[in-house]
């Protein structure tokens, strides 16, 4: 029963929220996310060891039906999602937008949206919140974005849609096959889907992996993600790199993994290079940017191929890794997206080039920048090694040619990303205090923002345990 | 004696505690303050480090205390703890680091006091220390690569210490990619490790490779200490990772002394003489270690005569001295290498507070062709740098004549022709640094008027750490003796238990003396050799093989050549070209020609996208179902 309180709190604070004018839509947001951030951490205290469900009857015609369910991996993430969205309120504490009635609508619509992709246990329903979290997505890069964001939503919103619809069909397709009525329920579509010969299977991965493959995104499914990132305002930025794209990797241990084996075997050679080569192609182009915006986005892309290279590479320990990464890598893009958004507010540019001096001039934000790009390059006691070392473990199975040169290709990102990291880290916090529209420090919300990222990091650099706890039982059924 | 090994977790605890006070406090504590809270903080954890010493040496010890902590990583079959390990060699290096440390933290309160990072900087210095306790303590490979990644970060944050200069931050940026590129092969290494033995913990491994229950393959053993040695090249800066170090002098000057000249760097020699079990299973490794060794003894040897900056010459020299004990490693006397760091720790970092105190009374200036006959002003520093001088040119008596010396005849006694080598490159030695010597505190002064007024010598913060340290230098190797002075190697016989040297050598008496003969002679020899050329220095522009050593043979402007230009250039041909024109362009244009359809459909249908998505739909729809029906 608790598992509806996190879709139903931000569905209904955000449709009230467009009844509401000025700053009430800015406080109705910020409370809603504290709620909504105390529920999922219940959710995630209370689920050590077991599955908590919730389901009601809701289209009987088509055989699906309202349900959900939370075991670590769902909870977890519901964790994330709460943490980064009251971040995020925190954040536009002192932050005035256009319409915020729309404006905090849209994101907490999106996040009920999130959390309804992160707890359902059937598959219509699974779509219905996919979609749910990306339509007001649209509305907020289109209305609220930066310059080109006419062409640069259209372009984000033909990539999606287009994977949600082949995602659509190949979901029916599968409800066709279930053993007796049609039904949508996640054990019915697994036993549905393993029952596919493996010809089938073949095909039908594509079919539904494409929508996951655009969302993470995969090399080279990305293009939308650099230009969607730098024209979307910043809440929707982290939204964006923060949480969906945790839900595409989501998708695939939830919905492609378990259901279509044969398929998921016959291709994970395939996603396993494109991923790799991804990391090495992403830290490249990252290393010549100058808009910090895209540096970021690429550096993500990279960040995620490691991620779903593992994912197809059937280790325990490589599964547990993306558990604990998918968390840590969303609290680190999020704080790293706050420092952005802050940089811009103080320097009115993104462009490196033309920064320089915030540890002269903002210590306070200079240190938290610091601190959270090692966190991103997975500097050990910062939440970043520990996955990333189980990532590599996972990627390194056995002692052969082809697993060392892969090891060490992917491995080339820690390299690459060490230096974009501190060239970005060179460029806007040292050298000289380059010209500047408002010279000021950290502002109360602001710390209290970026303190929470940082104590997640340090916290979770030292004592994983947690964190690791909460999703061992999940990792472990999913490798089987 | 007491139960001291189990206070261990204390050792790095308190300079935790100190970085977390001045590092949270930074812009509140006073500068006297933060300095006595970070130099209280490493003279607590020395003093620990001492009780656990004289625990182990205790002949009642009995084999290493593992002191576990909590699981740091627990998922499935991989479980590593955060532990420590108490045995003679992480003991040894407890008490450099602490001891050493604790030195050149008394030293930075006189040295940084005028700075305004100064709280900063004891928070940085600190870290630092945890770092390099961390490293040296784990009990297991996880936990020394949590250190090793940990004092790169402050080797960087201290490198860039004065971050508005462009160059050093620069600097700082370099020392860290180099360092990262080593860590991937350490990183390659454990995994290897892991996936092969299934642990990470030394006991477990080594217990695996002595009891020879392990079955894999030789090559296995090839590449695995293979990985760990290019670890090693990077933290330790040997050829052909070693070009940060000498840029990394960019900090200020009692960092160098510490984590670049007496710790830090000698972690890649730690971490070989800890996985000796391992080495001594792979011998063709050795050997490329040991052949690393010497070409980076020789080449930075090389370098070093030629260099004008005062940091420089001790860079080179570093690089050169840290290229012998590689050498040591190499030929398997893994304790004679160990010997070595703990003299090296004493005299190079003797020396470079030296040059501390000298740039400090030079108002900041460090090329030696401007100084000249400092001796007059600073007598304390003057003896001490001698001292340093002495010792790290091998003369009788002190100590590095005796590190020195047990590395030379363990790499005759291996192949005469590494001896020989080695020679040459401890008679460079001597001659650089004579010349630094000469150069700096004979002869007369080359500076200007203003700083010769300045010249003075420096408060007893700075002159204590050097006369402590100019002991050390001095009675420092006599607990490692050779064969035919003594029956008892102090040092040989306390590692012993840990560390097993591969393959034993035993000279013959008269020829140990003659090898010892041979490399005082030609020390002696450079010595008059700097004396007679820098009697009456003139600095003319260098031409030919000068200007190539001057300019560190060009290995920078090569690497700029082969490695990052090249990147550069691919990079910035994906973001134009692989990625803008053409994963961009394709996409781009399925989406002018969805539109371009759009527009001619629209003569014919409604023109609404929601008309289009909803015939999409029901076509999908449709041919899944027919297909569903025709494969029944």
């Amino acid at each position: 029963m608790i598992l509806i309180f996190l879709i139903l709190i931000p569905l209904i604070t955000g449709i009230l929220s467009f009844a509401v004018k000025g700053e009430g839509a800015k406080m109705l947001a910020l409370i809603s996310s504290m709620i909504t951030m105390v529920v999922s951490a219940l959710v995630s205290g209370t689920n050590f060891k077991e599955t908590i469900s919730y389901s009601h009857s809701w289209i009987p015609t088509l055989g699906t039906q309202f349900s959900l369910s939370a075991d670590g991996m769902s909870s977890m993430l519901c964790l994330l999602t709460g943490i980064v969205v009251l971040v995020v309120m925190i954040a536009q504490v002192n932050k005035d937008v256009e319409k915020p009635g729309a404006f905090y609508g849209f994101l907490l619509l999106s996040q009920a949206g999130l959390m309804g992709v992160f707890l359902a246990s059937d598959a219509l329903l699974f779509y219905v919140f996919w979609e749910l979290a990306l339509i007001p997505v649209y509305f907020l890069c289109s209305m609220w974005g930066g310059e080109k964001r006419i062409p640069v939503t259209f372009k984000f919103f033909i990539y999606t849609f287009l994977g949600s619809l082949m995602m659509l069909s190949g979901l029916i397709y599968l409800s066709l096959q279930t053993p007796g009525l049609t039904s949508y329920s996640w054990a019915d579509i697994v036993r549905a889907g393993n029952s596919l010969p493996p010809q089938t299977q073949m095909w039908l991965f594509w079919l539904i992996f494409i929508a996951f493959a655009i969302k993470m995104p995969i090399f080279p499914f990305h293009t939308w993600q650099p230009d969607t990132y730098e024209t979307s305002p910043t809440p929707v930025t982290i939204i964006l790199s923060a949480l969906m794209v945790k839900m595409g990797l989501y998708a695939v241990l939830r919905w492609l993994l378990p259901v279509l084996p044969a398929g998921v075997a016959y291709w994970s050679d395939t996603v396993v290079i494109l991923s790799v080569i991804g990391i090495v192609y992403a830290s490249c182009i990252a290393m010549v940017q100058t808009d910090i915006k895209r540096l970021i986005a690429y550096s993500s892309i990279a960040h995620m191929g490691l991620m779903s290279a593992v994912a197809f590479t059937h280790s325990t320990v490589g599964m547990h890794g993306i558990m604990v990464q998918m968390f840590n890598h969303g609290i680190n893009i999020t704080g790293m997206w706050l420092i952005v958004s802050m940089i811009e507010n103080r320097w009115g540019t993104r462009d490196m080039t033309k920064l320089g001096g915030m540890a002269t001039i903002a210590p306070k934000m200079a240190i938290a920048l610091v601190i959270i790009s090692l966190a991103s390059i997975a500097l050990p006691l910062t939440n970043g090694f520990v996955g990333e070392f189980m990532l590599f473990n996972g990627l390194f199975r056995a002692d052969s040619a082809a697993h060392i040169s892969l090891m060490v290709i992917a491995g080339l990102g820690i390299i690459l990303g060490a230096v974009y990291t501190l060239n970005m880290i060179q460029k806007t916090a040292y050298g000289e205090v380059s010209k500047m529209i408002i010279a000021k420090d950290l502002s109360i919300n602001e710390y209290l923002g970026l303190a929470i990222i940082i104590s997640i990091i340090i916290f979770l650099g030292f004592y994983p345990k947690p964190l690791l706890d909460l999703t061992a039982a999940i990792a472990g059924l999913i490798v089987k | 004696m007491g139960n001291f090994s189990h206070l261990v977790y204390l050792i790095p605890l308190f300079p935790l505690i100190g970085f977390l006070i001045n590092g949270l406090l930074w812009n509140k504590m006073p500068k006297t303050l933060g300095g006595m809270v970070g130099s209280v903080a490493i003279l607590a954890s020395f003093v620990v480090s001492l009780g656990i010493f004289f625990e182990v040496k205790d002949p009642a010890f009995h084999g290493p205390v593992i002191v576990n902590l909590f699981d740091f990583i627990n998922s499935g079959k991989l479980v590593i703890p955060f532990s420590f390990q108490v045995d003679a060699l992480s003991s040894l290096f407890l008490l450099i680091i602490t001891g050493v440390g604790f030195l050149i933290h008394v030293y930075s309160t006189s040295y940084m006091g005028h700075d305004d990072g100064m709280v900063k900087y004891f928070a940085y210095l600190n870290l630092f220390v945890f770092s390099m306790l961390l490293l040296v303590l784990g009990a297991n490979y996880l936990v020394m690569f949590i250190g090793w990644e940990g004092v790169g970060l402050c080797s960087y944050l201290l490198i860039g210490f004065w971050f508005k200069k462009k160059e050093y931050t620069d600097a700082a940026k370099k020392a860290f990619v180099m360092n990262r590129i080593g860590d991937l092969g350490f990183l390659v290494g454990m995994l290897l490790i892991l996936v092969n033995f299934g642990t990470l913990s030394y006991q477990e491994f080594f217990g695996q490779l002595h009891s020879g229950q392990a079955v894999v393959a030789n090559s296995t053993y090839n590449w695995i200490a293979l990985c760990l040695f290019i670890g090693a090249t990077g933290k330790s800066a040997q050829i052909p990772l070693y070009t940060w170090l000498p840029d990394a002098m960019a900090g200020p000057t009692p960092v160098s002394a510490l984590i670049h000249a007496a710790t830090m760097v000698t972690a890649g020699i730690y971490m070989i003489a800890r996985s000796g079990a391992l080495y001594s299973l792979a011998p063709m490794i050795l050997q490329v270690v040991a052949i690393i060794g010497l070409a980076t003894a020789i080449f930075a040897a090389t370098i070093a005569i030629k260099q004008y900056d005062i940091k420089k010459v001790l860079a080179y020299s570093t690089v050169s001295q840290l290229g012998f004990m590689f050498l040591a490693l190499g030929v398997g006397s893994y304790t004679t290498a160990v010997f070595h760091v703990m003299t090296h720790a004493f005299f190079k970092a003797l020396l470079f507070l030296g040059s501390g105190s000298v740039i400090h009374a030079m108002g900041g200036e460090q090329d030696i062709r401007k100084m000249g006959g400092l001796g007059k002003h600073m007598g304390i520093t003057q003896a001490t740098f001698l001292i340093g001088c002495l010792a790290i040119s091998g003369i009788p008596g002190l100590s590095g004549f005796f590190s020195k010396d047990a590395i030379l005849s363990e790499a005759f006694a291996y192949n005469p022709m590494f001896y020989i080598l080695g020679i040459g490159a401890a008679m460079m030695t001597a001659f650089y640094m004579f010349r630094l010597y000469f150069l700096t505190f004979r002869g007369s002064f080359r500076g200007t008027e203003e700083q010769h007024h300045h010249l003075h010598e420096s408060p007893a913060a700075i002159t204590i750490p050097l006369i402590v340290l100019a002991i050390l230098s001095i009675v420092g190797g006599y607990v490692g003796l050779p064969e035919v002075m003594s029956e008892h190697n102090a040092i040989n016989s306390f590692l012993s238990p840990v560390v097993r040297n591969f393959g034993e050598h035993h000279l013959a008496a008269g020829t140990e003396w003659a090898l010892m003969g041979v490399s005082v002679i030609a020390s002696v020899i450079m010595i008059g050799l700097a004396f007679s050329i820098n009697k009456k220095p003139k600095f003319e522009p260098n031409k030919g093989l000068a200007l190539a050593l001057e300019n560190k043979w060009y290995v920078d402007e090569l690497y700029a050549a082969i490695v990052t230009k090249p990147l550069q250039l691919f990079s910035e041909f994906l973001d134009k070209y692989a990625e803008r024109r053409g994963i961009d362009g394709l996409v781009n244009g399925v989406g002018k020609s969805v539109r371009w359809g759009g527009d001619r459909l629209r003569l014919l249908q409604s023109g609404q996208v929601g008309f289009y998505i909803f015939i999409m739909v029901l076509g999908m729809v449709l041919i899944f179902s027919l297909s569903f029906f025709w494969v029944r």
